[in-house]
């Protein structure tokens, strides 16, 4: 924490028409950034495999000017998994910067409070119980995530729902559905169990246009509704007294960004299984970039699709093509991220 | 008729009653304090009158209308409210703070106007935190913190301004420092105020109108040289007392009776 204040500078825009905005200029760099980096490693992982192409080749690609090869490697392979990753990250990095907000706790994430387990126990469900299709198993994952949010909103209802509860409920909700995951797995038979625990790690290997279409659907229409709700949770932060005399409808605000968060958290699971940390970490270092006051969502989403590629990235880099899968990257970093930040938190004598 | 007014409420929180059938009207243009003993129920009248607390009998009427029915943001255009609890989000500066109170004038299409630039550029001179405006919110004292809360709460332009204990925490000069703020914006402003105070002889002394809650009934309602005997101090607050002139304003103050006196005089009266 500085010992002096230093102007942030912050323009405002405004239009002859009544149109006005106001852009902090640190923010929109980093947004900026965040945006190009995940573009690059976007295109050096569709160069990155068993067939090595140079970032040159996958532009020309994608712009139709590669050979037919090149054509089907880059489109119907690589590019959609590239894309799944990006829309993952996304929505784990805003479901998470919206959840932290709304928990008031930079621990409140979904994969403390339970959401990325309840996800998991809907997948394993469909595994175990059913030996379902990987469809099936998309579809019971996104059911668990679903029911899971829902249960937790109704169990931390009391009077509104409160950070604290809502925390305390999560933990307690993410020990129970881990032990029926811990239950489901035990009651597996071997491929089962095998198919189970691959799942478990998050992956994003074999994704394709089937996985693409939903989450961009559900893309298109929660972020624009997320945004339009943002400014009512910067109002939120500052108590929900201080909210509701400003004019915030606290409760309606509340329940329609922990709906929405639910359901990014719940369709990024289903795509690519409980990639672990991204949704605590993408909210904490966007801030940390950005130094600004307030949920940072657009930046949150934008570090979450760079930090989920780079990831995916790096796990290929190191371990070979579809060896590591990219969850247990993020755990790793994650981790470590977390580990850190409570050690810096500790110096600076705040926890 | 008074634009703020509580009719025939029953307050509750969930089953727990705290005031039943209680009637109040906030006199336009006054400074209002409500006083009363801990738990009297004046911090929870003050959230039924700023629509927080929703009556369960009765009703809550702003400007001839049912305060709950009318569009939130349209209530806090009229009617702004300091409450107890805020939390400063980490990071925050002085101007955006106090930026944030425009929430009610902005839309999702006009979010930074000239107008509110310029209002909230005026609320934090008048509360002189303008030169703190690129400070950090928690690096300031809290005397500070209490002025840039305000100055958020008048960025909201509102006619009307609930404060609830706004002097609580603070030590005796900013108390008062905080108070010459609250009579500045009634007198040159002609905002209507409405505060919780803990302190009697401050809110004898800054009020215009005084509400006296003893369980959530108003044992005495008027201006604090009309209203303000030993008799009623006993009658609320249960404490003997002399009540002299304030030799500064003239107006009522209350001197506790001595240990020694209150003690034998509870002695006799056991006897």
């Amino acid at each position: 924490m500085k010992t002096t204040g230093t102007p942030r500078t912050a323009r405002a825009v405004r239009t002859p028409g009544g149109l006005s905005f106001r852009l902090d200029v640190r923010t929109c760099t980093v947004v900026g950034l965040l945006l190009a980096a995940a573009l690059a490693a976007g295109v050096v992982l569709i160069g990155t495999g068993d067939f090595p192409m140079s970032a040159a080749d996958v532009l020309g690609t994608l712009v139709g000017q590669g050979g037919q090869g090149q054509e089907f490697i880059v489109r119907e392979l690589r590019l959609p998994r590239v894309l799944v990753g990006l829309l993952v990250g996304a929505c784990l990095g805003l479901g998470g910067a919206l959840f932290q907000s709304i928990s008031r706790n930079p621990l409140g994430s979904p994969d403390v409070l339970g959401l990325s387990q309840g996800a998991t126990a809907g997948a394993l469900a469909v595994i175990v119980l059913f030996s379902g299709s990987a469809t099936a198993v998309t579809l019971g994952a996104f059911a668990g995530g679903l029911v899971t949010g829902i249960a937790l909103y109704l169990l931390a209802w009391k009077q509104g729902v409160h950070g604290y509860r809502l925390v305390l409920v999560g933990i307690g909700v993410s020990a129970v559905v881990t032990a029926v995951n811990g239950y489901l797995i035990t009651k597996a038979d071997f491929v089962d169990a095998s198919r189970a625990v691959v799942w478990m790690t998050g992956s994003l290997n074999g994704r394709d246009w089937t996985q693409v279409r939903p989450l961009l659907a559900l893309c298109a229409v929660l972020v624009p509704l997320v945004l339009a709700g943002a400014r009512g949770l910067r109002m939120l932060e500052m108590g929900d007294d201080v909210a509701h005399a400003l004019g915030v409808r606290v409760e309606r605000v509340r329940l329609l960004l922990m709906g929405s968060a639910v359901l990014l958290v719940a369709a990024a699971t289903a795509a690519a299984g409980p990639v672990g940390f991204v949704a605590l970490t993408a909210p904490q270092l966007a801030r940390r970039l950005t130094r600004s006051p307030g949920p940072n969502l657009v930046p949150s989403l934008c570090m979450g699709a760079t930090l989920l590629v780079t990831a995916d990235w790096a796990s290929q880099r190191a371990f070979g093509a579809d060896q590591l899968p990219v969850g247990v990257v993020t755990g790793v970093l994650g981790g470590v991220y977390l580990l850190w930040l409570l050690v810096t938190e500790r110096r600076a004598g705040r926890i | 008729m008074n634009r703020l007014t509580a009719d025939d409420v029953t307050l509750a929180y969930d089953h727990r009653v705290i005031a039943e059938q209680l009637s109040v009207e906030i006199p336009d243009n006054s400074f209002t304090v409500i006083v009363g003993p801990n738990a009297c129920g004046k911090s929870t009248l003050l959230r039924a009158l700023s629509r927080m607390l929703k009556p369960s009998r009765g009703r809550v009427l702003l400007d001839g209308q049912v305060i709950q029915s009318m569009p939130a943001k349209k209530v806090a255009r009229t009617l702004g409210l300091l409450p107890q609890s805020s939390i400063a989000p980490d990071g925050i500066t002085v101007g955006d703070l106090v930026g944030r109170g425009r929430y009610p004038h902005q839309g999702i299409l006009r979010q930074w106007s000239a107008e509110d630039e310029r209002v909230v550029q005026e609320s934090m001179e008048r509360t002189r935190v303008a030169e703190l405006a690129d400070r950090y919110v928690d690096e300031l004292s809290g005397g500070q913190r209490q002025r840039v809360w305000i100055a958020m709460a008048l960025a909201q332009q509102t006619p009307l301004l609930l404060l609830d204990e706004p002097t609580t925490y603070l030590d005796i000069q900013h108390q008062i420092d905080v108070l010459d703020l609250c009579a500045e914006l009634h007198e040159e402003q002609g905002r209507t105020l409405v505060a919780v105070l803990h302190d009697l002889n401050h809110a004898a002394r800054y009020a215009t109108h005084l509400v006296a809650l003893r369980g959530g009934k108003v044992v005495a309602q008027g201006a604090p040289n009309d209203i303000v005997t030993a008799e009623l101090v006993e009658e609320v607050f249960g404490l003997r007392c002399q009540v002299v002139e304030d030799p500064e304003t003239g107006t009522p103050l209350v001197v506790p009776a001595a240990r020694r006196a209150r003690v034998r005089v509870g002695a006799t009266e056991a006897s």
